[in-house]
């Protein structure tokens, strides 16, 4: 799947069929740092993405 | 599929802290309940209040404007342009956009053509780093724009995550004047009017959510100038904590506010502010200008001066690669 991340703007594939939550893992990225976004929607990080998803990995740390 | 806790409809945002997954109608009340409960605890704010919201482009506070206002006090916006590069110009585009599309009244200051200066000049004229000029330009903003245009109080868009992160620094360090002053409502006086943060309760993941599924568009990419700074390593490291034991920010942070703050608030005494003999604000002296004037002094007599010099090595790089930004005449690389 497309996954779109952020700070800087960079795109990467990655492997469908697995949790959100393990998705952010392999990326080495914290789910309380995280929003995760699915073809436009928020999702929670139980839910299981797929091949042909389009994803947005959003940060949400601000420097204050 | 995850349910939310309140209707069993699909959940889209899981909330390990509560223990529970919200949908994004469960998700708003939760985030207005938890911005109530702060309004109330602290005694922040009441709905004959004409207030004066900070906002910067970014999530937190363009969420706390859309939330007063659904909760149905009258706030207007003020938006500060620091002249940081396209960042800024996104920043007040997306301001703009948010208050035109509600309706709502913003008032804007610019730095340069108010004062003379931007950031990126103050930092390099002054030698302080780029989030302490901006900091003080903001805050000296706040105030008088505030006190000026009648603003009963003042509410900026801090949440949970970062006041966490200035307790752990000012714990570090033992900084009992700053551990002091820590807490979500100043009190008027002195020439300051009341400053109030509703969002202490919230974290930023929940702000994030807000604007998402409130369909609210701000700058999601962090601040060039504050690209690893200690404060975002203090989130990292909460963060870290967080994961392990959900619930810890607001233990600590909240715990602070009703045990610890009290005690250290006991007995402070405060010196009372004299007018600056510039600009009138309150200050330490009399005979010498306050913190902001001598900023405006030295960096308004100084070249403009391009974001990108002022940046380091891998603030620059990330600036670049986010703006499109093309390494300038002259530049350090």
């Amino acid at each position: 799947m497309v996954v779109n991340l952020r700070q800087p703007r960079r795109t990467v594939e990655v492997r469908g069929g697995r949790t959100v939550r393990a998705v952010l893992a392999d990326l080495g990225l914290a789910v309380e740092a995280h929003l995760v976004i699915r073809n436009g929607s928020l999702v929670p990080s139980d839910t299981t993405l797929d091949d042909d998803d389009v994803v947005e990995i959003r940060p949400v740390i601000s420097g204050g | 599929m995850s349910k939310c806790r309140s209707c069993g409809g699909p959940a889209v945002i899981d909330l390990p802290r509560h223990n529970a997954n919200f949908c994004s109608e469960h998700l708003v009340q939760l985030c207005l309940r938890q911005m109530e409960r702060a309004i109330s605890d602290f005694s922040m704010l009441t709905r004959d209040d004409r207030i004066l919201v900070a906002v910067s482009g970014g999530k937190d506070s363009l969420a706390l404007w859309d939330m007063l206002t659904m909760a149905g006090y009258r706030a207007d916006g003020l938006y500060v342009g620091l002249g940081i590069g396209d960042y800024s110009d996104e920043s007040g585009r997306l301001v703009r956009g948010f208050a035109a599309e509600r309706d709502l009244r913003i008032l804007e200051v610019d730095l340069r053509a108010d004062h003379g200066f931007d950031i990126p000049t103050a930092a390099s004229a002054s030698r302080r780093t780029p989030c302490s000029a901006c900091g003080l330009s903001k805050r000296h903003e706040f105030d008088r724009v505030a006190r000026e245009g009648g603003y009963d109080v003042l509410a900026t868009g801090h949440n949970l995550d970062d006041e966490a992160a200035v307790l752990f620094g000012n714990a570090l360090r033992w900084d009992v004047d700053y551990l002091r002053r820590q807490f979500p409502v100043l009190a008027a006086g002195h020439g300051f009017g009341r400053k109030v943060k509703p969002l202490v309760r919230l974290t930023e993941r929940e702000m994030a959510a807000w604007c998402v599924v409130r369909g609210i568009d701000y700058v999601v990419e962090e601040c060039p100038m504050a690209v690893g700074n200690r404060h975002i390593a203090y989130k990292e490291a909460l963060n870290a904590i967080e994961e392990q034991s959900p619930g810890s920010k607001a233990s600590f942070l909240l715990g602070f506010l009703e045990r610890m703050a009290p005690v250290l608030m006991a007995g402070a005494e405060t010196t009372a502010p004299v007018p600056c003999p510039s600009c009138g604000s309150p200050a330490n002296s009399e005979t010498e200008p306050c913190a902001f004037c001598r900023l405006a002094g030295v960096a308004s007599a100084h070249d403009p001066v391009p974001v990108r010099m002022v940046l380091s090595r891998a603030a620059r790089r990330a600036y670049d690669e986010q703006w499109g930004g093309t390494p300038m005449e002259g530049s350090r690389t």
